[in-house]
């Protein structure tokens, strides 16, 4: 009796430690799904990001360097967009619309580039207007330093909050041990800005001497979903982990989300990278994938097309080729489901202004869902 | 003694040229390996082995031995559709990665003379600077 108390206690104990997150890895692939797939956009190669005009045409980023403007069913490349270092993982990322768009014109897009003293690239965020399918008054409102030829980890999602601050991703750039924990350097950091990428004077180091004042949060290791959470405003991002642990994270001002301290990832090898998966001072993910899926691109639904689907999470996988869709109730995953099975790598997904979903696909181009 | 230097020196030149090459292959391979890490651990493993039906395996794969002009285009200026692996089909994107012709010329010669695999010839800067994209 004695032992077997022991026992229990024990196991109990083992079963509380083991229990850091409350859903397990469990996905259900439905048998029915309340829409249908319509490939709007074929034959793009990696349709990286995805902009929706208020004249119901759209602007894709193509990796390669193109912009391409999709118009009236038919696509047309604008020009004058500027030069991109194409390099691995980098190349022409993120695109997203200012909020007062219909006013002011602004287009906002980030992507990896040369210039500056060293070789290589790094990522850097513009403002342009598109003009006659043309970009111009073309701005560079930040760019990161130092360039490596390294072809890892550029991030890179934008997104705007209520008050109107801009939000970016940068990855750690390959160099896991030097940049993301040090808050003097660029890499592995959410960046807030203001629109036309002055620093707020309230960001968490702006007073902190040689600290890059743009940083907002940091440790993180490549974010490739930046979106904001449409009931409560605050920003939700994804970010791939090395062999498992990726992660969901609700970014707060000056929090260090641990990266490469904590992971519940290993190195590529097998070899681990730290025996920590939390520590005092770091963020906890609010989900964390183990095996990794290679998340890119995120959106929250919200729109009435979808009615079971309310406040879900969807988020693309690369690595698994589908896209999962995340049931959440009070900041945890409480279900997963994968949807579009096999359908290539899922690169970008965005509810557009018309409430209806669609999922950029590498390889094949914009899918819309249409709902039964 | 003319014998002797007439086969003498020309297996001293043969052997030094030998020698000399192996040690070029033996850097480039080395150089290969931190290119492999940085730009295609993430997809086709540390051992090579891809995640099968999804990204195709490196070691001991049919298409990279048989078919060495079509995998240096592949990487040189991506690779796109269905292509054959060990008898799995394969219907992905690579995207083309931004390397030099000497790096391409090295992370080849990593592959090729790893899990297993072999590979007579050396792959140099030159011949994947005369790949074409088609």
């Amino acid at each position: 009796m004695k032992y077997s108390i022991l026992l229990l206690s024990f196991t109990l104990l083992t079963m509380n430690l083991s229990c850091a997150q409350s859903t397990d890895n469990k996905i259900d692939t439905p048998t029915e799904v309340p829409f249908s797939t319509e490939l709007i956009i074929d034959e793009l190669q990696i349709p990286w990001g995805m902009a929706f005009l208020p004249d119901d045409s759209m602007l894709i980023t193509e990796k390669s360097g193109e912009l391409i403007h999709f118009k009236d069913g038919k696509k047309s490349t604008v020009s004058n967009v500027p030069a991109v270092y194409v390099r691995g993982q980098g190349g022409l990322l993120d695109i997203a619309l200012h909020p007062d768009y219909k006013n002011n014109g602004w287009i906002y897009m980030s992507f990896s580039s040369e210039g500056g003293a060293e070789k290589g690239g790094n990522t850097t965020l513009v403002r342009a207007k598109l003009d006659n399918n043309s970009l111009t008054n073309s701005e560079v409102l930040y760019k990161a330093t130092p360039n490596t030829t390294k072809g890892q980890h550029f991030g890179s999602r934008i997104v705007f909050d209520n008050e109107g601050y801009l939000y970016f991703s940068i990855g750690d750039r390959g160099d896991r041990d030097i940049n993301p924990q040090d808050i003097s350097r660029d890499g592995g950091k959410i960046y807030r800005l203001h629109d036309d990428g002055s620093i707020p004077e309230d960001n968490p180091f702006v007073s902190q001497e040689g600290a890059k004042k743009a940083i907002f949060s940091y440790g993180h290791r490549n974010p490739q979903g930046l979106i904001k959470n449409p009931v409560t405003g605050t920003i939700w991002e994804h970010e791939h982990g090395p062999q498992g642990g990726d992660e969901i994270n609700i970014i707060e001002k000056g929090k260090n989300y641990g990266w490469p301290l904590v992971t519940y990832g290993i190195n590529y090898s097998g070899t681990s990278i730290t025996d920590s998966t939390e520590m005092k001072g770091t963020e906890q993910p609010i989900y964390y994938w183990v095996p990794s899926i290679a998340p890119s691109g995120m959106t929250f639904v919200t729109s009435d097309k979808y009615p079971d689907w309310k406040n879900n999470l969807l988020i693309g996988s690369l690595k698994f080729q589908y896209l999962e869709r995340l049931v959440l109730k009070d900041n945890k995953v409480v279900k997963r489901e994968k949807l579009m099975t096999d359908i290539g790598r899922v690169r970008d997904v965005r509810q557009a202004p018309n409430g209806y979903i669609y999922v950029a696909v590498e390889g094949k181009g914009i899918y819309k869902l249409i709902p039964n | 003694m003319k014998l002797f230097f007439l086969t003498y020196i020309p297996s001293v030149v043969f052997l030094s040229i030998f020698i000399f090459q192996d040690k070029e292959l033996e850097e480039s391979i080395k150089r290969g390996a931190d290119i492999y890490t940085d730009f295609c651990v993430n997809c086709h493993m540390s051992k090579g082995e891809g995640v099968t039906n999804t990204f195709p395996p490196l070691a001991n794969s049919d298409y990279l031995l048989k078919k060495r002009e079509e995998s240096i285009r592949g990487i040189k200026y991506g690779q796109q559709g269905p292509i054959v692996v060990n008898g799995i089909n394969y219907n992905g994107t690579m995207a083309p990665m931004g390397l030099a012709d000497e790096e391409i010329a090295d992370v080849m010669n990593y592959i090729l003379h790893s899990w297993g695999n072999k590979s007579d010839k050396t792959v140099t800067p030159e011949e994947v600077a005369a790949i074409s994209k088609e």
